[in-house]
């Protein structure tokens, strides 16, 4: 008797400990999502937001080129980032973890990561000083007498390309290199007794151990770079508008809350299905 | 022979990358000196006028102190909520644990603009004012995920023995929690604490929808972008570079010198 309610004191207390945390997360997280969804669902007609419950802005997505385009517009330069951002990052953090003498990794680690801290905003701002006009990669070509003219190189799809792969080739040197240097040495000497030579130890045996570390990175470039607002809409010029920008787009000039509210939510999707992507993909190569 | 061609290809692309790494931010920090009003080449001379107009623009000075109360305050609200909650779900057996561990998690896994844009439906569904207030909300929900994650982890069974023996010696609840929990978890509570500060710090998006007069550092770059290339622009920019920095030295020398005492 005596003990069930010390243990229920216990309890209580223990949930007078969870309960801010929670109460934060479903007041601020949980039900702002859920009227997310419910405005998804209503619609923006003159000026007013009408609360008749329907599917049409889902069904306008897919009607209107403009707004279908920037889902395609997004998924490509995604794609394009996140393969650039793998095949550049692999082999900087295979040298860190391999050729570079054990005392100098941490620091190479940390220089490779380092411009990560420059403000999220002024990184792409930066990226315009190389790449306008008038700024240092037109400026060098021109004097040494490569072009005659200044190329066009800000406001486009490289650009945008170019910006983010700078942000994604450090976060994925960092996971890549965790996921390297945990490796065993036993394997790559088992390896070479089994009479493989360099390329096939590492086609064999290093790629798909470090496959995890590949696949985690990539993940978190796809989350990251898919709901990025800020580095296309600074290097990319207004040609070819990302889902993010479509939907400030709506927010702004517009004041279209519901036709956000459904773009967003279809952003979500395509990251849940990047994810079940993921995961399924990992789980067959674990097998 | 084949070893050399290894190794010279690696420092060829070691040293391209790092070049690639580094470009803009070199260009950024050289052309905040530039004696001119172009940050772009030729590079006219030294100058230090930039930095001078940074310090002397108010409405930048505002919002630097804006970003730093909010960092700090939200910050400090998601590290408390998540060492609250991370001490009950490690230390307490409650129904639907699994559950709640990955309500709290849960913000991790959604965009920041996602995340913005449910806020903001609210706050105008109720008409709620845009203020500093909403944008401290919207941080500490996308730091107490990574607040609770990090104190939770680190929250090892072998420390229970000890706050037994606190309990044991009459130790109420409140005081074994700040006397012996939180101590004996301070780097990780730091690390949450700095990482959360770094992350809110640099916020845009959430910053940017979620205020109205008053804005974050972020916010007021980005109205600063409307001009242009702009040297003010980069002096900014290498400043705030550097407060970073300087503070992910400090959670690194906290956190290393905690662990090189145990």
């Amino acid at each position: 008797m005596f003990a069930q309610t010390l243990e229920q004191t216990e309890r209580r207390k223990a949930w007078g400990f969870v309960a801010p945390a929670l109460v934060w997360t479903l007041a601020f997280f949980v039900v702002p999502f859920l009227f997310m969804v419910a405005m998804s669902l209503w619609s923006r007609q003159s000026g007013q937001i009408v609360r008749a419950w329907n599917l049409d802005n889902y069904f306008a997505f897919f009607e209107k080129a403009a707004l279908f385009k920037g889902l395609i517009n997004s998924l490509e330069i995604t794609l394009i980032v996140t393969v650039l951002s793998v095949l550049l990052a692999y082999p900087l953090a295979w040298i860190i973890a391999e050729r570079v003498p054990k005392r100098f990794q941490r620091l190479a680690l940390i220089l490779a990561i380092l411009p990560f801290w420059t403000s999220y905003v002024v990184r792409s701002y930066s990226w315009l000083l190389v790449l306008s006009k008038n700024g240092v990669v037109n400026q060098t070509l021109m004097t040494i007498g490569l072009v005659s003219e200044p190329l066009e190189l800000a406001s486009n799809r490289t650009a945008t390309v170019i910006g983010f792969v700078h942000f994604f080739v450090m976060l994925l040197t960092l996971t890549i290199y965790a996921n390297l240097v945990q490796l065993s040495p036993n394997y790559r000497r088992a390896a070479a007794d089994l009479g493989a030579n360099a390329f096939q130890t590492f086609r064999h045996v290093i790629l798909p151990l470090t496959l995890p570390g590949i696949m985690t990175g990539a993940f978190l470039t796809f989350v990251l770079c898919i709901g990025d607002y800020v580095t296309p809409q600074i290097l990319g010029g207004n040609n070819e508008l990302v889902l993010p920008q479509i939907i400030m787009l709506q927010l702004g000039r517009r004041a279209d809350f519901p036709m956000a509210a459904a773009l967003s939510i279809i952003l979500m999707l395509a990251v849940t299905l990047a994810y079940v992507l993921c995961a399924r993909w990992l789980k067959i190569e674990r097998a | 022979m084949r070893n050399v061609l290894i190794s010279t290809v690696s420092w060829v692309y070691a040293t391209l990358i790092f070049g690639f790494i580094f470009l803009p931010v070199a260009v950024l920090v050289l052309f905040s000196f530039q004696d001119g009003r172009l940050p772009v080449p030729p590079f006219n001379g030294f100058s230090t006028q930039w930095y001078a107009a940074v310090f002397a623009d108010r409405k930048l000075m505002a919002a630097l102190a804006n970003s730093f109360v909010v960092a700090l305050v939200s910050s400090l609200i998601a590290c408390l909520l998540g060492f609250l909650a991370a001490y009950a779900l490690a230390r307490h057996k409650l129904p639907g644990s699994a559950l709640q561990r990955g309500l709290l998690i849960a913000p991790m896994t959604v965009s920041y603009l996602i995340i913005a844009l449910g806020l903001l439906t609210v706050l105008n569904t109720f008409g709620i004012p845009l203020s500093l207030w909403t944008v401290g909300v919207g941080h500490v929900v996308i730091n107490l995920p990574l607040c609770f994650a990090i104190i939770y982890s680190s929250m090892g069974d072998h420390h229970i023995n000890i706050e037994r023996a606190a309990r044991d010696l009459g130790a109420s609840d409140f005081k074994v929690m700040v006397l012996v929990t939180a101590p004996m978890l301070m780097p990780s509570i730091l690390a949450a604490f700095f990482l959360s500060v770094t992350f809110s710090w640099d916020e845009f998006i959430i910053a940017f929808l979620l205020s109205r007069f008053d804005v974050t550092l972020p916010v007021e770059i980005w109205s600063l972008l409307r001009s242009g290339l702009n040297p003010k622009t980069n002096a900014i920019g290498s400043l705030v570079f550097l407060v970073s920095v300087a503070a992910l030295l400090l959670l690194e020398f906290t956190l290393f010198r905690k662990s090189g005492k145990s």
